[in-house]
C-alpha cells in the first residue's frame, strides 16, 4: 500500500498503540534471554518445530507545534513479546504485555493452539531455508546524538524559531514535528539466536500554509527533510549537505531554519504560478520527490510476498511476476535504470543488523541495466525463488504484531558519468522539474501511477522560466522506468523515505528509505488537477 | 487475558491519579484482546492472537501540559510514568489554546456494542470459518486471500475534575478477494459488525466468487466522464475523505474546502444535492458506538449535511471556547440516508454506466476542491440498459466527492459496510452517480 507523506496530519499523537520515550529506560539483556527461554521451552514442549520470540520496548517522542504555540510534547513507550512458532508445519503466533512467567508459557501455548489449528487447512507446510544461529550479539544504529536524550527545550525552541521564520516570511499558518522513534529488540530462536539491537530513526518537518484573502486560494510548502535513521545530528546543519539550486536541497544534515525561511516565499509563488497546461512533459524528478515513486513503482512490486499472492486481499499483487524474473530479460527500465536493495546503509531507515526472524542484513540488486534480476524474500519464502539464504527482509512493527516480508531500503544508483541537475535541466526542452513529494495513488498490481510534488518549474529549451501549479502526472510503472534518459552522479545522491509504508492485515507500518539523484524521463503525461466546487 | 472490568479500570485508573502532584491529571486506559487468521494462495498464511492495553497519562501545571503512554501498570512503572508527564509539563512553554480537563459528565446510555458470543470467538470458529470460505474457492477454480478478524476492547478515562467514563465493544470484520486461476478475473467482498452472529463469511465469500468469474476478460473502454453506481464498500473511501474534514478551525481559518473568501465558511450553505443527508446516531442499532470521546465529551445524535445543506462543525474544545459555539466532537459513527432501491434496482434503471465494487488507494491531489485520486478494484463491469453487459479493466479517477454529491442521480437502501481505507464503518447506501472522472486505464486485475 502506502504512507502518508504529508503526515503532519496523520501523527498519531494520542490514543495510538501505547509507548512513552525514555532513554533512560532499558531492559537487562540477561533478563531478556531468561524470558526469551520461558517461551522457547514451552513452545517445545507443546510440539513446535520452530519458534521465536521478540521482546520489544518501543519508544516515540512527539514535539508538535503550530505558529507560535507549543500544543503537545509526547513520550510513548510499549513494551511486550511476540512469540511465533511452527508446529504441525503450520504458523501460529501470540502476543503479551504480560512479562510473568505464567503469562509468557500462556501465550506461548496459545500461539501453538493456534498453528495446529490452522495446520488443518494448510495446504503444503512452511518451508524455512535453513539460517544459523549467531549466539549472543548485539548491533546498534551508529548516532552521535541520542535524540532522547537531548532536552526538550532544545527541541521546542527550535521548532518555534521554524514557525517564526516561516510566519515572517509570509505563512499565514506554520505547523512543524519533531518525531524520535527507538526500537529497543531482542530477538530469539531455536536456531541459536539472542540478538538485542537498538535502533534510532528521527522525522523533522514542518507545512507552511499561505492563504489570499481576496480569492480564498491557499498553498501549502512541506519541508524538504527526509527521515532518517540518525540520531539528532540531522539536525544539526552542515553547509557541505546544501546543494544550493532554484532551492536548496539537503543531503545528510537539515537547516530546518533554512528551509522554512524558503517555504513561506515559495508557498505564495504558488499561488500566483501558473497552471499547467495538461500533455507531456519531460519529468527532471528531485530524489526529495523521486524516493516516492521509487517506493511505489518498484518497492513494492518486487516485493516477493506480493508476487505470490500473499496480499492479493489488502496490499495487491504485483506485475512483476515469476515469469519474467525466470527469462532473466525482462525489461523493466532502460539502461541507466539500476536499482539496489540494501538493509545495510549507514543513516537509512531500514538500516539494522538483523531483521526480525535473526538474518543477518546485506544488499543485492533488485533491476541490473534495466533488467529484473531479484526480488525481496524471507525465509519462508526463500526457497521459491531457489535463494540458498533469506535476503533479510523480515519486520514487524511491534512487539504485538507478526513478522511478515517488508521493504528494505531500495534504491536507484546514480549515474557513472559526471552529471549535475543543473546540466541535466540544459538537456530538456520541454520539461518540468519537480521538488518534494505530495500525493501518490498506484494500482494494486503497480502498473498505473500518479505522483504530484511540492513545488514544480517550468523547463523550456534548458532553462527554467518559473512556477508552475496544478501538476499530476500519469504514468504506466514499465513505460515511465523506460523513459529514463539520465540518472546525475553520485555527488547529488540522496535519501528519502517514510516511517508509514502500510501493508499487511492487520496493517503494519514499516521505515524504508529510496536513494537517488536526479533523474531525467522523456515524454510523460502530465494532467491540470485544478477543479471549481 | 480477561478485559478489565469497569471496578477494575476505576481501581488503576484512581492508583494512578493518586500518584499525580500537576494541577490537573486525566488518565485515558484502554484496550483489547484480538484473535485473527489470514489466508492466501487457497491456504492459511499467518494468524494470531494479541492481548494489549495501553495508558496515556496528561498531566497540566496552568497551561502547561505533558503527556506519556505506557503499558506497564505495577505501582513503581505508574508513579514514574506519571512523573515523566510532568516532567514533560515542566518543560512546555504556556500554551494559551490548553483547555482545562472536562469535569463529570452525564452520558447517554451504551448502545449493544459487546457481543458475549464474538469475545468468546476461538481459534478452532476462526479455522472453521475459513475452511467454509476455502471450499467455496476451490468448488469455483478459484484463489482466496482472506482476513477474518475478532476484538473485545474496552476503553475508559477517569481525571482529577472527578469524570470516569467506561464502555466496551466487540467487532468482527471479515474480507476477501478471490481470482480466476489465470489471474484475469478478480472479486472482492467484505463486511464489519458488532456480532459476529451477522458475519455471513460463506454469503460474502459466494458474491466475491461471482465478481471474480464475472470479472474475466475484461474490456478496455475510454477514459472520460461515466455514471457510476458506487457500491457502499466503494463509496465510502470517498465519502469518508468529506464528513472526516468537517473541522471548524480549518474552516474558519481559510483552508479547507469548507473555507470561504474573507474568513468565511460554507456553514448553512448547500453543499451537495438536496437528497443528501448525513447524521452520527452513537444509538443507532445497526452502528452502535459509544456515547463519550476521547476528551470525555459526550456523543449526541447530530445532523452534519441535511437537505444539502452544510449543518454542523466539528470543535476542539478550544476552537468552540474561542467562537463561542458549542463544542461538538469528531463523530464515531457516519449515518447517510438513501431510498429503498437495492443494487440491482439501480443497475436495473442505468441506461448506460459503470459498476465499481471498490475504489483503491485513495489519495488527496487538492485540499481546496477536495480532489482525490484512485482507482476501481476486484469487479469493474459496464452496464448498458439495465443490465451488466461486460466487466471492463480498471481506471484511474480524479474526483471530489463534493462534485461527487452534486452530481447524484439515485441512492440506495443504506447499509454497514467498511472502509479498505480507514477501517471505519458506515451506514451508506449503494450511490448513483452522473459524470464521475475517470483519467486514465490501468492495466491491474
Amino acid at each position: 500500500m502506502g504512507f502518508s507523506a504529508a503526515m503532519l496530519s496523520r501523527v498519531p499523537v494520542l490514543g495510538s498503540p501505547l509507548i512513552q520515550g525514555n532513554a533512560m529506560r532499558s531492559v537487562d539483556v540477561a533478563m531478556k534471554k531468561q524470558m526469551a527461554d520461558v517461551a522457547l521451552n514451552a513452545a517445545r514442549s507443546k510440539g513446535a518445530t520452530y519458534t521465536d520470540v521478540r521482546i520489544g520496548r518501543y519508544l516515540n517522542q512527539y514535539v508538535v507545534t503550530r505558529e507560535t504555540k507549543v500544543e503537545n510534547i509526547v513520550d510513548t513507550e510499549s513494551y511486550g513479546m511476540g512469540i511465533r512458532v511452527i508446529a504441525n508445519g503450520c504458523w501460529g503466533f501470540a502476543a503479551t504485555d504480560k512479562l510473568d512467567n505464567d503469562s509468557i508459557a500462556k501465550a506461548t501455548y496459545m500461539a501453538v493452539a493456534i498453528a495446529k489449528e490452522n495446520a488443518r487447512i494448510q495446504t503444503e507446510p512452511v518451508i524455512l531455508v535453513p539460517q544459523k544461529g549467531y549466539g549472543e550479539v548485539s548491533w546498534k544504529t551508529p548516532i552521535v546524538t541520542n535524540g532522547f536524550d537531548v532536552p526538550v527545550k532544545d527541541k521546542t525552541d527550535l521548532l518555534l524559531s521554524v514557525n517564526d521564520a516561516a510566519l515572517k516570511g509570509g505563512a499565514n499558518y506554520v505547523n512543524s514535528i519533531i518525531f524520535l522513534v527507538n526500537e529497543q529488540k531482542y530477538f530469539a530462536s531455536t536456531d541459536g539466536s539472542y540478538i538485542d539491537q537498538d535502533i534510532h530513526r528521527i522525522w523533522p518537518l514542518f507545512q507552511v500554509t499561505k492563504i489570499d484573502q481576496k480569492s480564498g486560494k491557499f498553498e501549502t510548502r512541506q519541508s524538504l527533510s527526509a527521515p532518517r535513521g540518525m540520531g539528532y545530528e540531522y539536525l544539526i546543519p552542515k553547509e557541505a549537505d546544501k546543494i544550493k539550486g532554484v532551492t536548496t536541497l539537503y543531503r545528510d544534515s537539515y537547516d530546518m531554519l533554512e528551509d522554512a525561511k524558503a517555504a513561506a516565499p515559495q508557498a505564495a509563488e504558488k499561488l500566483a504560478a501558473k497552471s499547467v497546461e495538461a500533455g507531456k512533459y519531460d519529468l527532471v524528478l528531485d530524489p526529495s520527490h523521486l524516493w516516492l515513486t521509487i517506493h511505489e513503482s518498484v518497492g513494492h512490486p518486487s516485493e516477493l510476498d506480493r508476487v505470490l499472492g500473499y496480499e492479493a486481499n489488502f496490499a495487491g499483487t504485483s506485475f512483476l511476476t515469476l515469469d519474467k524474473w525466470k527469462s532473466g530479460n525482462f525489461n523493466f527500465g532502460s539502461k541507466h535504470v539500476n536499482i539496489v536493495a540494501d538493509k545495510i546503509q549507514p543513516g537509512s531507515l531500514g538500516a539494522v543488523g538483523y531483521d526480525d526472524e535473526g538474518v543477518e542484513s546485506k544488499k543485492w540488486d533488485i533491476i541490473k541495466d534495466g533488467v529484473l534480476v531479484n526480488y525481496q524474500a524471507i525465509r519462508d519464502q526463500a526457497h521459491i525463488i531457489g535463494l540458498k539464504e533469506s535476503q533479510g527482509c523480515c519486520y514487524a512493527d511491534s512487539w504485538s504484531d507478526v513478522q511478515f516480508q517488508r521493504m528494505p531500503n531500495i534504491s536507484l544508483q546514480p549515474g557513472t558519468t559526471p552529471l549535475a541537475p543543473a546540466d541535466m535541466i540544459k538537456n530538456v526542452e520541454k520539461g518540468i522539474y519537480i521538488v518534494g513529494d505530495s500525493s501518490f495513488s498506484i494500482d494494486q498490481q503497480r502498473y498505473n501511477f500518479q505522483f504530484s510534488g511540492q513545488l514544480y518549474y517550468e523547463i523550456k529549451e534548458g532553462k527554467i522560466t518559473g512556477m508552475l501549479n496544478d501538476v499530476a502526472y500519469q504514468s504506466n510503472t514499465q513505460e515511465f522506468w523506460n523513459s529514463c534518459e539520465a540518472v546525475c552522479d553520485k555527488s547529488d545522491y540522496r535519501l528519502g523515505g517514510s516511517f508509514f509504508d502500510g501493508k499487511g492485515q492487520p496493517e503494519q507500518v514499516s521505515a524504508v528509505s529510496h536513494g537517488s539523484a536526479t533523474a531525467h524521463f522523456k515524454g510523460v503525461n502530465v494532467i491540470n488537477t485544478a477543479r471549481k466546487i | 487475558m480477561a478485559l478489565f472490568s469497569e471496578d477494575d479500570c476505576r481501581t488503576l485508573m484512581k492508583k494512578a491519579l493518586s500518584f499525580s502532584k500537576a494541577d490537573e491529571c486525566e488518565i485515558n486506559f484502554s484496550g483489547s484482546d484480538a484473535g485473527n487468521i489470514r489466508y492466501a494462495r487457497n491456504s492459511v498464511s499467518t494468524s494470531g492472537f494479541i492481548g494489549q492495553t495501553s495508558m496515556v497519562i496528561s498531566s497540566a501545571f496552568g497551561k502547561k501540559l505533558g503527556i506519556v503512554t505506557t503499558n506497564e501498570y505495577d505501582d513503581a512503572s505508574i508513579e514514574k510514568a506519571v512523573k515523566l508527564s510532568e516532567d514533560l509539563a515542566h518543560f512546555a512553554p504556556e500554551n494559551d489554546e490548553f483547555v482545562s480537563f472536562l469535569g463529570p459528565q452525564t452520558y447517554a446510555p451504551h448502545s449493544n456494542m459487546f457481543d458475549q458470543a464474538t469475545a468468546d470467538i476461538t481459534p478452532t470458529f476462526r479455522t472453521d470459518k475459513v475452511a467454509e470460505s476455502l471450499q467455496i474457492a476451490k468448488d469455483n477454480k478459484l484463489t482466496a486471500a482472506g482476513y477474518l478478524q475478532n476484538s473485545a476492547s474496552f476503553s475508559s478515562m477517569m481525571n482529577s475534575h472527578g469524570l470516569f467514563a467506561y464502555n466496551r465493544s466487540t467487532d468482527a470484520s471479515f474480507s476477501i478477494t478471490l481470482r480466476t486461476a489465470d489471474s484475469q478475473g478478480s472479486g472482492y467482498s467484505t463486511k464489519d459488525y458488532n456480532q459476529v452472529s451477522k458475519l455471513d463469511t460463506l454469503s460474502f465469500t459466494k458474491t466475491a466468487a461471482q465478481k471474480a468469474t464475472r470479472s474475466a476478460g475484461a474490456k478496455a473502454i475510454e477514459p472520460g466522464k461515466y455514471t457510476v453506481i458506487l457500491e457502499p464498500a466503494a463509496g465510502i473511501v470517498l465519502l469518508e475523505q468529506l464528513y472526516g474534514g468537517l473541522d471548524a478551525r480549518s474552516a474558519d481559518e481559510g483552508r479547507s474546502f469548507l473555507s470561504k473568501p474573507g474568513g468565511k465558511t460554507k456553514l448553512g450553505d448547500k453543499l451537495v444535492d438536496e437528497r443528501i443527508n448525513i447524521y452520527s446516531d452513537p444509538s443507532n442499532p445497526d452502528l452502535p458506538t459509544a456515547s463519550w470521546n476521547g476528551d470525555g465529551r459526550p456523543q449526541e445524535k447530530i445532523s452534519w449535511i441535511e437537505k444539502g445543506v452544510l449543518k454542523n462543525l466539528t470543535y476542539s474544545r478550544y476552537w468552540a471556547q474561542k467562537q463561542g459555539v458549542k463544542a461538538i466532537p469528531s463523530p464515531d459513527s457516519i449515518i447517510m440516508d438513501g431510498g429503498d432501491a437495492s443494487l440491482e434496482d439501480l443497475i436495473k434503471g442505468t441506461e448506460k454506466g459503470i459498476l465499481v465494487t471498490r475504489l483503491w488507494y485513495i489519495r488527496p491531489v487538492d485540499p481546496q476542491t477536495l480532489l482525490y485520486t484512485g482507482l476501481t478494484r476486484d469487479g469493474t463491469f459496464y452496464i448498458e440498459n439495465g443490465q451488466i453487459k461486460f466487466p471492463i479493466k480498471n481506471m484511474r479517477f480524479n474526483e471530489s466527492p463534493v462534485i461527487m454529491l452534486n452530481n447524484l442521480d439515485a441512492l440506495g437502501r443504506p447499509e454497514r459496510t467498511v472502509s479498505g481505507e480507514s477501517f471505519q464503518s458506515a451506514l451508506i447506501p449503494p450511490m448513483r452517480i452522473k459524470e464521475f472522472t475517470f483519467t486514465s486505464l490501468s492495466d491491474a486485475v
